[in-house]
């Protein structure tokens, strides 16, 4: 892989996906030995740069950093020059000045990791995540999760179900899984389904029940309990029958589909609290999975 | 002082006829062949489209208070750059226009400046905050030639209805910026196949629809003129064409993104494509094409929307919405109505000149024995390459940098004075 950025998989090859993919695993091992530490990122900086909550994206990358023996850093908006009205752009080049290699940045706006990579110099950009456009390496893990499992992507069914609309993890998905031959399906009502998404090269339903036989992988996605107050929804109860993620529906697919879910989840909304801690969930091997992935992704840009 | 335009190919309802226009102080005196006149400057227009000057019915000049992204001065002689010789200015400044002094401001100070003709659209109500109706007869006296609140809609359907009737009355036009905020959602793009593939949040049609809706059956109501700014859907021109059959008083315009650009522009986060109404799709600009053709959109103007580039290079969210665009205008339309065989020379010209010029009632956009001496000569060969850095305007915010157009403005007279192009 040459690139400096990783900014989504709308815009990368399938090649690349591979390379990734199989990079992880080879870190996945390393996670499994006792002491878990290698030199690959000795003397390189790293640092988180989030302008939204998070828990486990943040963490992970900073686990992955840290096994490899990377320096690192965590910048939060909320306690930062950010606050004093310094610009994302300002921010970015005071970061590169301070000697960063890769900087992950996570927003709530769509585009802001592409902004920022085309305003620094040197540094790489990784999007941890912006508005609703991409999260690629949430997507990346969710892959290498169903490539475990299964195997190879080809013809594989991904049922992905919940506020597709304004979903970065259904976005990098639907482009990664794509790419790589899967089936993917979006299950939604109406209102969380972004307009003309078929042009992604994907189905798209309103009835779940529908789309379930056969599925091998059926993924959930978290629902704001504000989109409810915006109108989107009309009542948790009236989601919860038609899209969430019960053992009832599940066993719907197929008999060896496995559940999952970028988190944090919403227990009885839309995911019952069986099936998130039933045994076709994987929602804690994904999590694993991300610090294998970001290992490979914080190496692959600092090969360079 | 006199100036003989000599062999230049004059642009009017009768055609593109190579001949001379003769111009005595601020009038054309007379159009004809080998025109034999002693005159203090010759302007050789051999092979050159001689055309009325082009009237713009709707811009942004941002002076007062916003001079850092465009003032009249920068903005008029960008102007001129584009072959426009009027240029009627919206009001949302800081303050906005919308008190007869304000309105003497922006005439005085264009008056000093003397680039372009600039004619102050004033308020439709007092701080364009929706409310009280703008002293409107006042400002028109003071000299506005319209009245809008343009950036913002009329959202209250009474105040709208009251600014029709009174308008009406004191015989003034009410311009029309068509948006139902209640239906943007946030939105910052065209709601559809782009904004999905770029994670941005869409603005349906409908915003813009409803309200044209809603003034149609407004003025026709009242049977009161209204003009619908910046057209940019394919029913917003069928519920006008509509409307026109009905004998409705309804004119509007239309802007050279909406006949040249489609959202995909939008997918690079390119934050000069982020334009209010949003850039639309190939059905959307073939259906304002043709409504240009079958004469349901009157004009087109610039909806020229300078800003800083600080402001532009931000975030597509937080960007401001607008493109500048005096100086490329013309060639964005002559490039993709012309040349595509759209439309003729002549009838571009009348969008450009005469219809603007007609509706807004301010004299000027022909090109005559008798009128005004505001001219704009083109050579409709040239190509080239937009480059925003080159721009006379403060505002580098093109859309349409980088693009490869054709047909260049090269002599401007504002009132048989020539002014200089770059």
């Amino acid at each position: 892989m040459k690139r400096k950025h990783l900014l989504g998989l709308k815009d990368i090859t399938a090649e690349e996906i591979e390379e990734i993919l199989d990079t992880a695993a080879e870190m996945k091992k390393l996670l499994n030995q006792n002491v878990k530490k290698t030199p690959h990122l000795q003397g390189k900086n790293i640092t988180t740069l989030f302008y939204e909550n998070s828990t486990r994206t943040r963490v992970s990358f900073e686990t992955a950093a840290k096994i490899m023996g990377a320096n690192t850093f965590n910048i939060s908006a909320s306690s930062s020059s950010v606050q004093k009205g310094e610009t994302l752009i300002d921010t970015g080049k005071t970061l590169e000045a301070l000697l960063t290699d890769v900087v992950i940045i996570r927003h709530n706006k769509s585009g802001a990791a592409q902004h920022l990579s085309k305003n620094v110099r040197n540094m790489s950009v990784v999007n941890g995540g912006d508005g609703m456009n991409e999260h690629p390496t949430q997507a990346l893990l969710d892959m290498l999760t169903m490539k475990e499992k299964f195997g190879s992507f080809k013809g594989l069914k991904v049922v992905i179900a919940g506020d597709v609309k304004h979903s970065r993890v259904a976005r990098s998905n639907i482009w990664g899984l794509n790419k790589m031959g899967a089936e993917v399906t979006l299950a939604a009502p109406a209102t969380l389904m972004p307009m003309e998404v078929e042009s992604m090269g994907v189905k798209a339903t309103n009835d779940l029940d529908s789309v379930l036989e056969g599925a091998n992988v059926v993924m959930g996605l978290r629902v704001q309990l504000e989109r409810q107050q915006a109108g989107l929804f009309p009542s948790i109860a009236e989601y919860h029958k038609y899209y969430g993620l019960t053992p009832a529906r599940i066993n719907r697919a197929d008999p060896d589909a496995i559940v999952m879910h970028p988190g944090p989840i919403n227990r009885g909304l839309e995911l019952s609290s069986e099936t998130a801690d039933g045994e076709s969930s994987y929602i804690l091997e994904q999590v694993t999975n991300g610090v294998a992935v970001r290992m490979a992704v914080l190496f692959l840009l600092s090969r360079r | 002082m006199n100036i003989l335009i000599k062999n230049g190919l004059t642009v009017t309802p009768d055609g593109m006829v190579e001949q001379d226009v003769y111009i005595e102080d601020s009038t054309i005196v007379k159009i004809g062949k080998n025109i034999d006149a002693a005159t203090d400057k010759v302007i050789d227009a051999e092979g050159l489209a001689v055309m009325a000057g082009f009237v713009d019915m709707h811009c942004h000049l941002r002076d007062p208070g916003q001079e850092y992204k465009e003032d009249i001065d920068s903005g008029t002689a960008a102007a001129l750059q584009g072959g426009f010789t009027t240029v009627a200015c919206m009001p949302n400044t800081a303050p906005p226009l919308d008190s007869p002094a304000l309105i003497k401001y922006v005439v005085g100070k264009a008056a000093e400046v003397d680039n372009a003709r600039v004619l102050p659209i004033g308020c439709i109500t007092k701080g364009m905050k929706g409310n009280e109706l703008a002293e409107i007869g006042l400002m028109q006296e003071a000299g506005a030639i319209a009245f809008s609140d343009d950036g913002r809609p009329v959202e209250n359907g009474n105040t709208m209805r009251l600014a029709l009737e009174y308008a009406k009355g004191i015989d003034a036009l009410i311009i029309s910026h068509c948006e139902d905020k209640s239906l943007l959602a946030d939105g910052v793009v065209n709601e559809g196949m782009n904004a999905t593939i770029a994670g941005l949040k869409g603005i349906t049609r409908a915003a813009e629809e409803s309200m044209v809706a809603r003034e149609i059956l407004l003025a026709a109501a009242l049977d009161a003129r209204v003009h619908i700014a910046h057209v940019s859907t394919k029913n917003s021109v069928r519920l006008i064409r509509e409307a026109k059959k009905w004998g409705v008083k309804v004119t509007c315009e239309t802007c050279p993104h909406y006949i040249a650009a489609t959202d995909e522009e939008i997918l690079s986060y390119n934050t000069y494509a982020k334009i209010n109404p949003p850039l639309r799709t190939d059905d959307d600009v073939a259906a304002v094409i043709e409504g240009l053709k079958d004469g349901t959109i009157d004009a087109i103007a610039t909806d020229h929307a300078p800003h800083h580039e600080d402001e532009k290079n931000v975030g597509f969210d937080y960007a401001p919405f607008g493109t500048s665009g005096f100086e490329t205008a013309f060639g964005v339309c002559y490039t993709y109505l012309v040349e595509a065989g759209h439309l003729d020379i002549v009838e571009l010209s009348k969008l450009m000149s005469e219809n603007p010029a007609r509706i807004l009632r301010c004299g000027g956009g022909l090109l005559q024995e008798g009128q005004r001496a505001d001219i704009a000569i083109a050579d409709l060969n040239e190509e080239y390459t937009v480059d925003r850095n080159k721009f006379v305007s403060k505002g580098k915010n093109s859309v349409f940098d980088g693009w490869k157009l054709k047909g260049k403005i090269k002599h401007v007279l504002v009132e048989g004075r020539i002014k200089e192009i770059k």
